[in-house]
């Protein structure tokens, strides 16, 4: 990295304007990850032990999520078809 | 003035399963990874939502893969830039008169990026209301009059304010610089 010693007001004005937040909803459900994750956790654990339960997932896996009580948000949905080609 | 945590020690705590650090990681480095996405690939804005999810899915998967808590950074950015390269090759073979890569350009950006972030973490250690009065004019692109009027204090001194809290972030700036030469 650039040596930061130096930069005038200009500059960092300049930096400052390279780094825009990002949207506030990818941020929020980039922070619901860790629940997300024991949503996942729990689903595919119950894939693995219910063969009925795998099967729904496979024939329509939002619908499948929904009726198991769970909301089937894009990541979650996403996230699971990917884990359930392991299963 | 804030009391700035390292980035190895965020990390620490995330790996410790602090729910609150995992919060903080995201809000840390989601403009990096944002920006990466969009002034490094110039990503649409759906590509760059899926690669941002993803990004931060496979660090939090992988965070206890990390050899060293102060790489963060740079594992981000790599994880990023690979993950952007494999979006543009998917966008590419549904569409492929799109340009090539141009990898040195994309170099330069992601260096540009690392120093907006040094300049970011001397904005933290300012803290506010200079970090407040900065990002909103610097980064939310706001006017004196809309700072003005959520700060509650008068537009015709926000500019002078700016100022001050740019000469504040620059002597952050040297004394970091001066404290990390060798002696």
């Amino acid at each position: 990295m650039r040596e930061m010693n130096g930069f005038d007001e200009e500059q960092i004005g300049r930096l400052l304007r390279l780094l825009p937040p990002a949207p506030e909803g990818w941020v929020r459900a980039a922070q619901e990850l860790p629940a997300a994750r024991a949503t996942l956790d729990e689903l595919v654990a119950r894939a693995e032990q219910d063969a009925a339960f795998r099967l729904q997932l496979r024939a329509d896996l939002e619908r499948a999520v929904a009726a198991a009580g769970y909301e089937p948000s894009p990541f979650i949905v996403s996230r699971l078809r990917r884990l359930l080609e392991e299963v | 003035m804030a009391v700035e945590q390292t980035d190895a020690q965020l990390v620490s705590r995330c790996r410790a399963g602090d729910p609150e650090a995992w919060n903080e990681f995201v809000e840390r480095f989601s403009r990096y990874v944002y920006a990466i996405c969009g002034r490094g690939f110039r990503l649409a804005q759906h590509d760059a939502e899926d690669v941002f999810q993803e990004v931060f899915a496979r660090a939090f998967e992988r965070l206890s893969e990390l050899r060293s808590d102060d790489a963060v950074r740079p594992w981000l950015a790599m994880l990023t830039r690979r993950l952007c390269i494999d979006r543009l090759r998917l966008i590419a073979r549904d569409a492929p008169s799109d340009p090539e890569l141009d990898e040195g350009a994309i170099d330069d950006v992601l260096g540009q990026l690392d120093e907006a972030m040094a300049v970011r973490a001397a904005l933290d250690t300012v803290g506010d209301p200079c970090r407040e009065i900065l990002d909103s004019f610097f980064c939310r692109d706001e006017s004196y009059r809309t700072i003005g009027d959520r700060l509650e204090i008068p537009a015709g001194t926000i500019a002078s304010r700016i100022s001050r809290c740019l000469d504040k972030v620059r002597a952050e700036l040297d004394g970091r610089s001066r404290a990390s030469r060798p002696s």
